[in-house]
């Protein structure tokens, strides 16, 4: 587990390269800074310039080497690497809000931008206009995209929104590929069609994540829940409400375990049984430092009955390896099925990379593989 | 000057209500839920505490209702004894310590002379069970006791 702290200023969103050996992130301004790894360092090797306003998503291809990324200025650019240099081109997503969120889908000839003009725009290329065309899906979305997840058929879109539903759609282009074959959550599949949408949580859905099967989506919401739904005929969905802080990010790690994180800066664990369709709190994934106890003179602890009416020992200095709330997880290797390595980042600059063998061990927290 | 500007009338016109993109609830049909039934509560505390938190009136819009419900809670809360409480959270079950805290900060809002110093006494030990996330989920509840 290693902990790099990047920047003072919190990191906005962050994306990762094919090998893993450079790290795209926008340091809470108008740019994107790409930090390259040598050895135990990391150095700034390029910065890209374009945006108005800040970057709020970032996603990089890892096929075809492009990133694309989406601001607060309501615009999207894509770029390619044309020998050593980032080059831009601009999509025009119709939008007259921020841009929230950005995905690659997974054979990266489409994107989709959450925004807060309550519409996620789908992007795909063009080929006779050498241009991004987007269409939008606004029924029934009646508030901002926050975060947005693809189904590995390339076609099934999860939205978290500010409505306080996490709803499944359909992206189907049919300029650029073909009818999709029916999958758990429906078979009739046209542009914008709602394949699934939740019911039994409030609060704002923070994240949004498919399994590695597309069968099941779990989703973060704001009134700390962390939810589960299975896709069938009727879809089954499973929640936990939680004693910590609402959680800002979920992504599995394999089938049936997830990994979410939020406004309690660590990362937790939780476990989907999909025989009793209930999901349970797998453990706390922090690895703590162990500070020194040192004792209380009898003056400190007057002065703490006085500003804190409690004789307690605990100073209040967070022990988690991150000091802010996380606010991004992604997968580096091993995917969504058979996680071994994922990547935190957060509002106190840093980025932490976590093992998930060792967790597993030094926190005798149960990861089924399956 | 010109005439129109000594009307005020239109200062007076609420037009978030004309917004066509105006945000309303899911209408849950508000089923019988007449809150907790007062007569019931005056035997047995524990048992008193888990009828007053039968049935809350989350579905419906009307106050009166809402109001019966309060007042019912809190007067089964405010005739604990202190060290009664903490038995009386652990009691309760996931949803029911969410209900309570509900209720712990729609008490909060009205404040009488003894009503605040039990409800702080009942926070506490509600918080121990609940923790954050059952503070958080009264924030963010649409639908209120």
């Amino acid at each position: 587990m290693s902990y790099h702290s990047f920047l003072l200023e919190p990191i906005s969103c962050h994306a990762w390269n094919k090998d893993r050996t450079q790290i795209a992130l926008c340091p809470n301004n108008h740019e994107v800074h790409i930090y390259k790894k040598d050895g135990n360092n990391w150095s700034k090797i390029h910065v890209l310039k374009e945006h108005n306003g800040q970057v709020t998503g970032i996603d990089w291809a890892p096929e075809s080497n492009r990133i694309v990324t989406c601001g607060t200025d309501r615009n999207a650019y894509v770029w390619t690497l044309k020998g050593d240099v980032w080059k831009p081109t601009l999509v025009i997503l119709r939008i007259n809000r921020a841009a929230r969120c950005v995905k690659w889908s997974p054979k990266e000839n489409k994107f989709a931008v959450g925004s807060g003009s309550r519409l996620i725009s789908v992007c795909y290329f063009e080929q006779d206009n050498d241009w991004w065309v987007c269409k939008h899906i606004k029924k029934p979305i009646r508030s901002t995209i926050l975060c947005l997840d693809w189904h590995p058929n390339n076609i099934l879109l999860a939205a978290g929104s500010c409505d306080f539903k996490c709803r499944i759609f359909s992206a189907y282009i049919k300029e650029v590929e073909e009818k999709p074959a029916p999958t758990a959550w429906g078979s009739k599949m046209p542009f914008g069609e709602v394949m699934f949408e939740s019911t039994g949580t409030s609060g704002w859905v923070h994240g949004v994540c498919f399994s590695d099967s597309g069968n099941r989506v779990a989703w973060a919401s704001h009134d700390s829940t962390v939810a589960v739904a299975e896709g069938g005929k009727t879809a089954v969905c499973a929640s936990l409400t939680s004693e910590t802080l609402p959680l800002l990010c979920v992504t599995f790690i394999t089938e049936n375990s997830l990994v979410a994180a939020g406004h309690d800066c660590y990362p937790v664990l939780f476990v989907y049984d999909s025989n009793k369709a209930a999901m349970s709190f797998g453990g706390k994934l922090d690895v703590p430092k162990q500070s020194a106890q040192k004792g209380m003179t009898a003056r400190e602890r007057f002065q703490n009955l006085d500003k804190k009416a409690t004789t307690d020992s605990k100073e209040a200095v967070l022990e988690s390896v991150h000091k802010n709330s996380i606010s991004q997880i992604s997968i580096l290797n091993g995917g969504k099925a058979q996680c071994a390595k994922f990547c935190t980042t957060g509002m106190d600059g840093g980025m932490a990379i976590w093992d998930v063998k060792v967790l597993s061990i030094v926190k005798h927290v149960r990861v089924q593989m399956q | 000057m010109a005439k129109n500007t000594l009307s005020s009338r239109f200062r007076k016109v609420d037009i978030d209500e004309f917004d066509e993109n105006k945000f309303v609830d899911d209408h849950d049909e508000a089923a019988d839920q007449q809150g907790p039934d007062a007569v019931e509560i005056d035997r047995d505390m524990m048992a008193a505490l888990h009828i007053a938190l039968r049935n809350p009136p989350i579905n419906s819009k009307n106050p009166a209702i809402k109001e019966r419900a309060q007042a019912a809670v809190l007067r089964v809360l405010t005739s604990f004894k202190s060290s009664d409480i903490e038995p009386a959270v652990k009691s309760l079950d996931k949803n029911g310590v969410d209900l309570l805290m509900k209720y712990i900060y729609k008490g909060f809002e009205r404040p009488t002379e003894n009503s605040s110093a039990i409800l702080l006494q009942w926070h506490e030990k509600a918080f121990a069970v609940g923790g954050l996330g059952s503070i958080v989920r009264v924030m963010t509840a649409r639908k209120t006791v």
